[in-house]
């Protein structure tokens, strides 16, 4: 036993102790613990240094707004930087460090700071790293971002899971202490599917720190009485270790549960947090009040402390605050506080109160006290060693190793301010209470203004019996019998500025902003509240100013002369408290992050030897090297050439896939292509080209007709699904009146092409049908059958690559061991799989396009598709917007083709083009390469571009200019078909 | 954005379900003016207030709906298929 830990008192279970280690010394505390509250048992007040001044920084409170005490919990994997050692539950061998200190806490270089503290005022970002400008990049941007920052992030993967989970419910109660407790109680018995929620360790919020009584009961026996009833409901869920973090539209809340950070070693069949959506007919604020600190000079010393702080490590934890404990208080907890002391056996040195009354009815206690007073500094280093008390009489300097301060109390009210209701000053509690007229959504207790624990008791019940009610749940109003013991606080008297301050008096710990930095700000023309908060960083650390906000606006209001309404407070915004990246990723990460999307070829691709390629979620072949090829080239090559030699076989099963069916699916069809379709013969395939609205190209495919209402339609496959979403619009928005019905068929067809002059005598062998070119020609779509009727399928005679093709659909089931069949029907007539790099090989050939050239600026008149826009249909989505002057002026860039002057020379897709002897200046540009490849039938690298005016200067010389690399290549534009101009191998 | 939609089949959905496409205009007649067709085309309302929106349910039964939601509060008023015609 420590000299700090008392021999009794407290939840903690002192038969169960457990080890933990702090910048490496071991220490003991006991299960039930806080990491704080056993860092105090062992005496250890100094844990962290501040981020600007490096100031030694000592345990301020015992819970979530916590500035000071921010430490490096675990270890690897596990490292968690600027945990809140009031909020970490104690576990054997937890391992912290100290953060923002070398070499050590206790001896730290950074403590310079406090040496250049005149220049490191509010604004000083501003004023110091102004000029000369070019030393920013250098040296100021560096310095700023070696001095930013608490703890360090781990490099090391998170060894641990996480995930997401939705919640329904009648009434969230945010909040299990006295208050919450009592609604959740009031509702849960009338029936209503009840959430309680709760941030801490162990429910029961300030129950857990009092030492009134309910009913002759102890006030934390009394918690966990309520909360037995409460688990025993099969209506209520009791969430504890969650905090409640954000209120969302739809009433949604936000909440993450600490399922396993109280564990040394998490087990693995459990996320290590949750994170939940909470859809709640109604919600209640349970989330008591903030105890606001007292401005006055070294009130960061180590020692000095949040009063309900220091009962609560006292009566909860039974660790004893020091052995001299000083009181400055503007209200009557402070003698709640001093009544505890006293019967601990650490009798109060002196209560210091700024009111000028006599001490509350409740309290008997013999401490010494000085009303009409305030303590204008503290002093000490690692620890508290005195403070300056000062009277109306003049000042007295007192010896004291720990001093409590309470300057009032401010609800909790973040989350009632998170969808843009702004909080409205009292006067008569002299803080900021909720909005007002807020659906959904109510307070009570303490987060309500409500002052003492039987008030809490009573609005708690009250609220949850009328919530319970306005949902349909009727009930009497539970009642819990008399609290005894209790000092009710009466309203702080506030306590803003202190007369007499000569140290640093903290506003916001966190960021270091103290009071001179506020006046500084008001007097440098920044004091409106949104400009203040700015230029002194007050309330923008990561605890948002929870203990800070409300003093730095009163501050500002009395620096101004206006009233704090007046001044007005900063946004509120979800997360209340640092919500772990690990919590919002959940199960998205690594393998989970995104689908993968395999072909049903898949298998018959890598079985083939296929190299993967990622295109969007989906793994496509992109080559097949044989052995002895030496780069992708070479096979890429021999892809290409035996496929327009003999034959070749390609996965297109990623290509989007919709069956169309309805009496008036020709007529939509018509509607959706800018070219005619109603007119489409069964048995016929047709390519087709999709507008927008505007008149630009939106995507193109082949529709084939199976029957009179029956048609099959593929998309590309980066648009398959945009293009199903726009047919659907079509379909249910525009035309509802057409009979006409959609499905994605993406996933159930085997796709393959098999093209090439052997590609009709290969398919021969094992499609049942005649493929004579009379019985089944160019443009030919047939449901068939394989194999003597063993398989059916669909063949369209369609061709990409500019030869003889087809494409065999089968179901996806079939597709390896279709593809398998193919590939041994074809051996000796040399047929080879190929890849997306030969496709794009084929079709540059060709001159066919793609989305590289489909970009979204062009219209169909640019890729020289004007004849697929009818002129004989009445309507179709992007016609009325094709006849505007900018999509018919004649400086239009257009499709055309690039070839290098010397062979040997190449270039790359990207570079622009410019006029022959042109200089390169954006000015100059007249286009770019939308694709580009080396052809092995050209012998040279040939391009696919978007030139001004292109189709009319086939041959002319020009400049391909890549300008990342500075290259230039003299090189001739041309007909945009490279390959078999004619289209004689096509329709063989 | 609101958190969750109210979609008339499925009812109460998470948005992530949901992709919107903007502004519930009507399409103008085929013969229309070309101006009426510009306006349908590029011109847009950004009012504070009640909007009527295109919203599809495509994670769920991929039915087009019209959402009518306020622009400031995300308050939504009322949801319907985009097939069933109203007179406004």
């Amino acid at each position: 036993m420590t000299p700090y830990r008392l021999s009794s008192g407290g939840l903690v279970d002192r038969s169960k102790p457990l080890s933990f280690s702090f910048d490496g010394k071991e220490m003991q505390g006991f299960e039930g613990d806080s990491l704080a509250s056993a860092l105090l048992a062992n005496g250890r007040l100094l844990v962290g240094r501040s981020f600007k001044y490096h100031r030694r920084r000592g345990i301020l409170t015992a819970g979530a707004a916590e500035p000071n005490a921010l430490m490096t919990i675990g270890e690897g994997g596990r490292t968690e930087p600027n945990t809140r050692a009031t909020v970490q539950e104690l576990y054997q061998g937890l391992t912290a460090q100290s953060q923002n200190r070398w070499p050590s806490l206790d001896v730290d270089v950074g403590a310079l700071n406090s040496l250049l503290s005149p220049f490191l005022g509010a604004g000083f970002y501003y004023k110091t790293f102004m000029w000369p400008a070019a030393l920013w990049e250098k040296l100021y941007e560096p310095f700023i971002r070696r001095a930013a920052g608490l703890g360090r992030a781990t490099y090391e993967a998170d060894p641990d899971g996480y995930e997401k989970s939705w919640a329904h419910c009648d009434l969230l109660v945010v909040g299990a202490g006295a208050t919450g407790l009592a609604a959740a109680l009031a509702a849960g018995r009338a029936g209503a599917r009840v959430i309680v929620a709760d941030e801490q360790s162990q429910a029961g919020g300030g129950l857990l720190s009092e030492t009134a009584t309910i009913d002759g009961k102890a006030a934390h026996a009394f918690a966990a009485e309520t909360l037995a009833e409460l688990a025993a409901l099969p209506n209520v869920t009791l969430l504890p270790r969650t905090t409640v973090f954000g209120w969302y539209d739809g009433n949604v809340f936000g909440a993450v549960e600490r399922v396993q950070k109280h564990v040394g070693i998490p087990a693995a069949h459990l996320p290590v947090e949750r994170l939940w959506r909470i859809v709640a007919k109604e919600a209640l604020l349970a989330t008591g009040a903030e105890e606001r600190p007292l401005v006055f000079g070294g009130n960061d010393v180590p020692g000095v402390m949040m009063a309900g702080a220091m009962r609560t490590y006292l009566n909860r934890y039974g660790v004893a605050p020091g052995r001299q404990v000083a009181i400055f208080t503007t209200n009557d907890t402070g003698y709640a506080l001093a009544a505890d002391l006293e019967a601990a056996g650490i009798p109060a040195a002196v209560i210091i109160d700024s009111r000028s009354r006599p001490a509350p009815s409740g309290y008997n206690g013999r401490t010494r006290i000085i009303s009409d007073a305030v303590v204008s500094d503290a002093s000490g280093g690692k620890a508290l060693s005195g403070i300056t008390v000062r009277t109306r009489n003049g000042s007295e300097t007192i010896k004291v190793d720990a001093l409590a301060m309470s300057g009032g109390f401010n609800p909790v009210i973040n989350l009632a301010c998170h969808r843009g209701g702004k909080p409205q000053w009292s006067d008569e509690k002299a803080t900021f209470l909720a909005p007002s007229g807020l659906k959904g959504l109510s307070l009570a207790g303490a987060a309500a203004g409500i002052d003492g624990l039987a008030a809490c008791l009573e609005d708690g019940a009250a609220k949850g019996t009328a919530l319970a009610e306005s949902l349909g749940y009727g009930s009497t109003q539970p009642s819990f019998g008399a609290v005894t013991g209790e000092i009710a606080p009466a309203p702080a008297k506030p306590l803003w500025t202190i007369k007499g301050v000569r140290g640093k008096a903290f506003i916001d710990y966190q960021n270091d902003v103290h009071r001179k930095d506020l006046g500084l700000a008001v007097q440098e023309g920044y004091g409106h509240v949104e400009l203040a908060k700015r230029y002194t960083t007050n309330g923008m650390a990561t605890d948002q100013g929870k203990l800070s906000n409300v003093n730095a606006i009163a501050l500002l209001a009395e620096a101004r002369g206006v009233s704090p309404a007046e001044v007005g407070t900063t946004t509120f915004r979800p997360f209340y408290t640092p919500v772990s990246f690990g919590a919002l990723t959940g199960t998205s990460h690594g393998h989970h992050f995104q689908p993968v999307r395999k072909s049903p070829l898949h298998n018959w691709a890598k079985k083939n030897g296929a190299v993967f390629v990622e295109t969007g979620l989906w793994y496509r072949s992109s080559w097949f090297p044989r052995a002895g090829e030496t780069g992708w080239r070479e096979s890429v090559d021999r892809e290409v050439k035996n496929a327009r030699k003999n034959a070749g076989l390609c996965d297109v099963s990623m290509l989007g896939k919709i069956e169309i069916t309805g009496a008036d699916a020709a007529e939509f069809l018509n509607r959706v292509y800018s070219n005619a379709f109603l007119k489409l013969p069964v048995g016929k395939a047709r390519y087709g080209l999709m507008l927008r609205e505007d008149g630009h190209i939106y995507d193109d495919g082949t529709t084939s007709r199976l029957a009179e209402d029956r048609y099959f339609m593929t998309t590309t496959t980066a648009y398959a699904a945009g293009v199903m979403n726009h047919l659907e619009f079509c379909a249910q928005a525009l035309w509802p009146d057409l009979d006409v019905r959609l499905a994605s068929v993406t996933d159930q067809w085997a796709q393959m092409a098999i093209v090439g002059p052997k590609a009709r005598a290969i398919l021969e062998r094992i499609v049942d049908a005649d493929l004579s070119n009379e019985a089944f020609p160019f443009l030919g779509a047939a449901e068939i059958s394989l194999f003597d009727g063993a398989v059916h399928g669909r063949l369209f005679r369609i061709s990409f690559s500019g030869e003889l093709a087809y494409e065999l659909a089968v179901p996806a089931g079939y597709g390896e061991s279709v593809a398998d069949a193919i590939m041994e029907a074809g051996r000796e007539d040399g047929i080879q799989p190929y890849g997306v790099e030969a496709l794009a090989v084929l079709r540059i050939e060709k001159g066919h396009v793609t989305h590289n050239e489909i970009n979204g600026t062009v219209v169909p008149g640019d890729l020289g598709f004007g004849r697929m826009v009818s002129s004989a249909k009445p309507d179709f989505i992007g016609k009325h917007m094709l006849a505007r002057e900018g999509l018919n002026a004649p400086e239009r860039p257009q499709l055309v083709g690039v070839v290098p002057l010397d062979p040997a020379k190449s270039f790359k897709t990207g570079s622009h083009i410019l006029a022959k002897d042109a200089a390169a200046t954006l000015e100059n540009d007249q286009g770019y390469v939308t694709s580009s490849c080396y052809s092995p039938h050209i012998h040279s690298t040939i391009g696919l571009a978007l030139v001004r005016r292109g189709s009319s200067r086939h041959g002319e010389e020009v400049m391909i200019w890549n300008g990342l690399r500075d290259e230039f290549t003299p090189g001739r534009l041309c007909d945009p078909v490279f390959f078999d101009p004619a289209n004689e191998k096509l329709h063989v | 954005m609101a958190s969750l939609v109210t979609c008339p089949h499925c009812g109460a959905r998470p948005k992530e379900e949901f992709t919107v496409k903007g502004a519930a205009l009507t399409r103008p007649a085929p013969d229309a003016s070309q101006e009426t067709w510009f306006d349908y085309v590029y011109l847009r309302d950004n009012p504070r207030g009640a909007y009527q929106e295109y919203w599809h349910h495509t994670s769920g039964c991929r039915r087009w709906l019209v959402v009518n939601r306020d622009t400031a509060t995300h308050e939504i008023f009322e949801t319907r298929d985009a097939a069933r015609k109203v007179t406004a």
